[in-house]
């Protein structure tokens, strides 16, 4: 039962690790326990280093966990400044208060910091900076791009412009590069906001010119063929889906309103299904097809099961050890590991052992077969000369 | 399969058609190569071909295009796509997706082709393209001749009847090109696939070729036979052409091959005659007044002028991230010296030049040119010491005419008003001060670079890839101007895959492999002996050290 090497025939589908993902950001978000927070953190970043590809966009979990770092010290920050609401006995220390106008009451500046108010801020803040990274590590094993590559035949057209837009973007940081090198070679400094600010204009028009080229290119391999569809159709598909979007807005606005209570839910459901039908029913204008697409198998159901589970578990734990949860800031006391809901955190920790392995996932292999210096396979991506 | 009738095109507010008076027909499995010089509208009619024109660029198309039956007026590119397939000049900007396999199932996905036909059709393009080791790579780590495969075949999975292709190899280093002109053959003999393709460097393409398309010269009426019977006639043709001409050859040779075959008895009469030094420069194809007129220039030798280093590079290792670029590169360049830096797609050569103007630090070793170290030079110090005119010339121009751009090239070079714009007007005799360079050709293009480098009078000057989309007549004027600068006493550094180039105009040529020099000595004695960098008049004169057409004219001219 050993996980496979991931081919294009064995890689799970993206939505299975952003579910999986989304179950360990819920459970983040019904707890403020720092241990469990950590063990959540710790969790998601031992699937990610035992199954992320090398990919670059494998790379941004580190920059989510310092976004994640830097999430906790602007909380803190806030806090022992700003103050907090939650009433504490055990001062750190006093700050001159900043005296306020009568219309900015309940604001203040400065003033008694206490501990407790600080430990509350750390509870907040790490719990915000555990659900950004767990979304890091559903960026870092499955690119959003992917996901939009499930998206209905009716969308499929925004589906592309995003993705295009998505890789222009490295596009676009490599004419700047380019650009600034170039004026080098006039003679101009290459560094600082003015030189940036030159080369705006070339890079602006180079993109422009890309784009045209890529649309000639994409229209000229098909995109945008749409089938014939009787007019019946057409009419119907436009009827259900701005209807269905009417009904979306009316029925959240019943709901959000106090008047509205009994209308609200049905007529959003009724607008969302009549929305659906419409997409189904435009997604016959397209005659794409898809070439191998993602399968859900046994290992895919397994990845979004265990990120449901650990999302479920923490709900119920909720019902049996409320306080374990949620540690309290007053009066201070430290933090526990409440058995049964660490217990449950762990079984996110299962696609690290089912998912299967990415290729060049076993670089502990390669480097051990090179440091007995025997003729490794060269990845021909890498330049580097052999030892 | 391949129909125009009448077809005349015109742009926008253009005053004259880009094309007119095309009428012909490119029967179904031939393969089809459209020539002429730069500005006669090659890319307008490949385009016509797909739809692209009008349906896309704008523009009055009158007459009528049809492909397998289908007219292009009524049809979009879209509705064409499964009938053309069209692979761009840069291959990177069109690929829509980021993976090898991804990009070959693209187009089906469009056409909505069934998934088991898909399946089937991308693993047998693998195959046929050599392409199976790369499937799941990202396109953006693949090199020049690899992506332009992927772009053949990504078209080629749909099946097309025919294939368009402006300008294939014009980017690839002469070994992918041999590469990427393979398949082209395959397809052609084992398909039936009609390939129509535009390219300038002829001496790569024209022995694969059945017909010939000529557009001899803007608004002329195209001119289509055997390609012998064109070239015959045509202004532009590659050396071995030239060469069969030169010694009233009937069928004129079109390879190497049927080259040496005739070429017995010019061998004999040349036996015993030392060619002129290479590089010094000999009159190109009549055209030799002018600046040309260096002729008595003698190549420079090592020990002529103590002082004459225009460059100095030694033991010199560049890393880019965990990647060694360059290893233990040592090279001494004097002033007036012209030398060819060759080597296939990433071998460093670039990388090689931008450390000489001080882009990249060097990681080991030591780099000096003209007495500083220019990484550690601050720019407006380093232009009076190095030019470098980038592969792309368009990077360095920013103005909006040319009279604004030679304006601030005077200032940013700290020269007297005016300067420029002489330098300007003796590369460009006829471009007025109001063009936008934007709307300059490509030679044109590069000349207003080369212009705004020379402004600062840098004794070292370098150029990547300086032929790249010119014509024979744009590199023959290149080939004059370079040729005056080293005789004033430039050293001039050319990294390029244009053998021919080097050929006419290098003193000497470094080859460089994974960032090593490999080779490095007198352009006769290094190109002549390698299959891949030896220009054509080498390869049919073989073991003769000839280089060039005109060496051989002034050779024959001297023993008539």
């Amino acid at each position: 039962m050993s996980a496979p090497r991931a081919t294009r025939t064995t890689a799970l589908p993206a939505g299975a690790w952003w579910l999986w993902a989304l179950g360990l950001a819920t459970a983040a978000s019904r707890t403020t326990d720092p241990l469990l927070l950590g063990l959540l953190v710790g969790v998601a970043g031992y699937v990610v280093a035992a199954r992320r590809t090398e990919a670059p966009w494998a790379r941004s979990y580190g920059a989510f966990v310092k976004l994640g770092l830097v999430v906790i010290a602007v909380r803190l920050v806030f806090a022992f400044f700003l103050g907090s609401p939650i009433p504490g006995t055990h001062t750190l220390v006093t700050l001159p208060e900043v005296p306020l106008p009568d219309w900015a009451k309940g604001v203040r500046i400065g003033g008694r910091v206490t501990a407790e108010g600080m430990v509350f801020a750390l509870y907040d803040g790490l719990k915000l900076a555990t659900l950004l990274i767990c979304v890091g590590a559903a960026n870092a094993l499955a690119h959003p791009a992917r996901l939009l590559k499930s998206l209905p035949g009716a969308l499929y057209e925004v589906g592309v412009a995003v993705v295009v837009a998505m890789t222009f973007a490295p596009n676009l940081v490599a004419d700047v590069q380019r650009l600034r090198a170039a004026r080098r070679l006039r003679g101009r400094p290459d560094r600082g906001l003015p030189a940036l600010l030159q080369v705006g204009m070339p890079v602006l028009e180079g993109a422009l010119e890309r784009s045209v080229a890529l649309a000639a290119a994409m229209d000229a391999r098909g995109y945008g063929r749409s089938a014939d569809v009787p007019r019946a159709v057409r009419h119907t598909t436009s009827v259900l889906t701005l209807g269905g979007l009417l009904g979306v807005c009316a029925g959240t606005y019943g709901l959000l309103g106090e008047a509205g209570g009994g209308y609200g839910l049905p007529l959003l459901l009724a607008g969302l299904a009549a929305a659906l039908g419409g997409l189904w029913l435009g997604g016959r204008r397209s005659v794409r097809s898809r070439y191998r697409p993602e399968r859900w198998g046994v290992r895919a159901w397994l990845v979004a099961g265990s990120g449901i589970a650990v999302a479920a578990l923490m709900i119920w734990a909720n019902s049996y050890a409320p306080t374990a949860l949620h540690p309290p800031a007053v009066p201070l006391t430290a933090p526990v590991l409440p058995l049964w809901p660490a217990v449950s955190v762990l079984v996110g920790l299962l696609p690290a052992f089912v998912a299967p392995l990415p290729p060049g996932g076993d670089r502990a292999d390669r480097t051990a077969s090179r440091g007995r210096g025997r003729a490794v396979d060269v990845d021909p991506r890498a330049k580097e000369p052999t030892p | 399969m391949i129909r125009f009738e009448q077809v005349s095109v015109t742009y926008g507010d253009a005053t004259a058609p880009a094309v007119q008076g095309i009428d012909l027909t490119v029967p179904e499995g031939e393969l089809c190569l459209l020539v002429g010089p730069s500005g006669v509208g090659k890319s307008t009619v490949l385009n016509a071909v797909c739809g692209l024109v009008p349906h896309f660029t704008g523009g009055t198309l009158r007459g009528r295009v049809t492909v397998d039956g289908r007219d292009t007026r009524t049809h979009k590119p879209r509705e064409l796509a499964d009938v053309v397939g069209t692979v761009g000049q840069d291959p990177l900007a069109h690929f829509v997706t980021d993976t090898v396999e991804d990009e070959l199932a693209y187009g089906m996905e469009s056409l909505g082709l069934a998934p088991d036909v898909m399946r089937r059709r991308v693993e047998e393009t693998l195959d046929l393209l050599g392409l199976a080791e790369l499937r799941d790579r990202a396109l953006a780590t693949l090199s020049g001749g690899q992506r332009q495969r992927v772009a053949i075949g990504a078209v080629l999975t749909t099946h097309p009847k025919v294939l368009v292709l402006d300008e294939p190899t014009s980017a690839l280093d002469p070994a992918a090109a041999e590469d990427v002109l393979s398949v082209l053959q395959r397809l052609v003999h084992d398909l039936g696939t009609t390939v129509l393709l535009a390219e300038h460097r002829l001496e790569r393409v024209v022995q694969y070729a059945d017909q010939v398309i000529l557009l001899p010269s803007p608004g002329a009426a195209p001119v289509m036979g055997a390609p012998a019977d064109v070239m015959a006639v045509s202004p532009v043709h590659p050396p071995v052409v030239a060469l069969g001409r030169l010694a009233h050859w009937s069928p004129l040779p079109l390879s190497v091959r049927d080259a040496r075959r005739k070429a017995a008895a010019l061998r004999t009469r040349l036996t015993g005659v030392t060619p002129p030094a290479p590089g010094a420069g000999q009159a190109v194809g009549g055209t030799g007044t002018g600046p040309g007129a260096a002729s008595s220039v003698p190549a420079p030798r090592g020990d002529a002028v103590p002082d004459g280093i225009a460059a100095a590079v030694s033991g010199l290792g560049v890393r880019r991230g965990r990647t060694e670029v360059l290893h233990g590169v040592e090279l001494t360049v004097r002033r007036g010296e012209t030398l060819a830096l060759m080597g296939r797609n990433g071998a460093g050569k670039s990388t090689l030049l931008s450390t000489l103007v001080g882009m990249h630090p060097p990681a080991a070793g030591s780099v000096r040119v003209g007495g500083v170290t220019p990484h550690r030079t601050g720019p407006r110090a380093l232009l009076r010491h190095v030019g470098l005119v980038p592969q792309e010339p368009r990077d360095l121009l920013y103005a909006d005419t040319v009279a604004a751009e030679c304006t601030t090239a005077d200032q940013d070079a700290g020269a007297p008003a005016g300067s420029c714009r002489a330098q300007v007007a003796r590369l460009l005799p006829d471009v007025p001060d109001s063009v936008h360079p934007r709307d300059l050709s490509e030679g044109q293009r590069l000349a207003l670079a080369l212009a705004v480098v020379l402004t600062a009078r840098p004794p070292l000057l370098l150029l990547d890839e300086p032929t790249r989309g010119l014509d024979y007549a744009a590199k023959a004027r290149l080939i004059e101007v370079l040729r005056a600068l080293a005789a004033e006493g430039h050293a001039i550094i050319l990294a390029t895959h244009d053998v021919e180039l080097a050929a006419e105009l290098a003193h000497r040529v470094v080859i460089l492999a994974d960032g090593e020099i490999v080779a490095d000595g007198p352009t006769d004695e290094v190109v002549v002996s390698s299959p891949s960098f030896a220009p054509q008049v080498a390869k049919v004169l073989a073991p003769l050290p000839w280089l060039t057409v005109p060496q051989v004219a002034d050779a024959l001219e001297a023993t008539a």
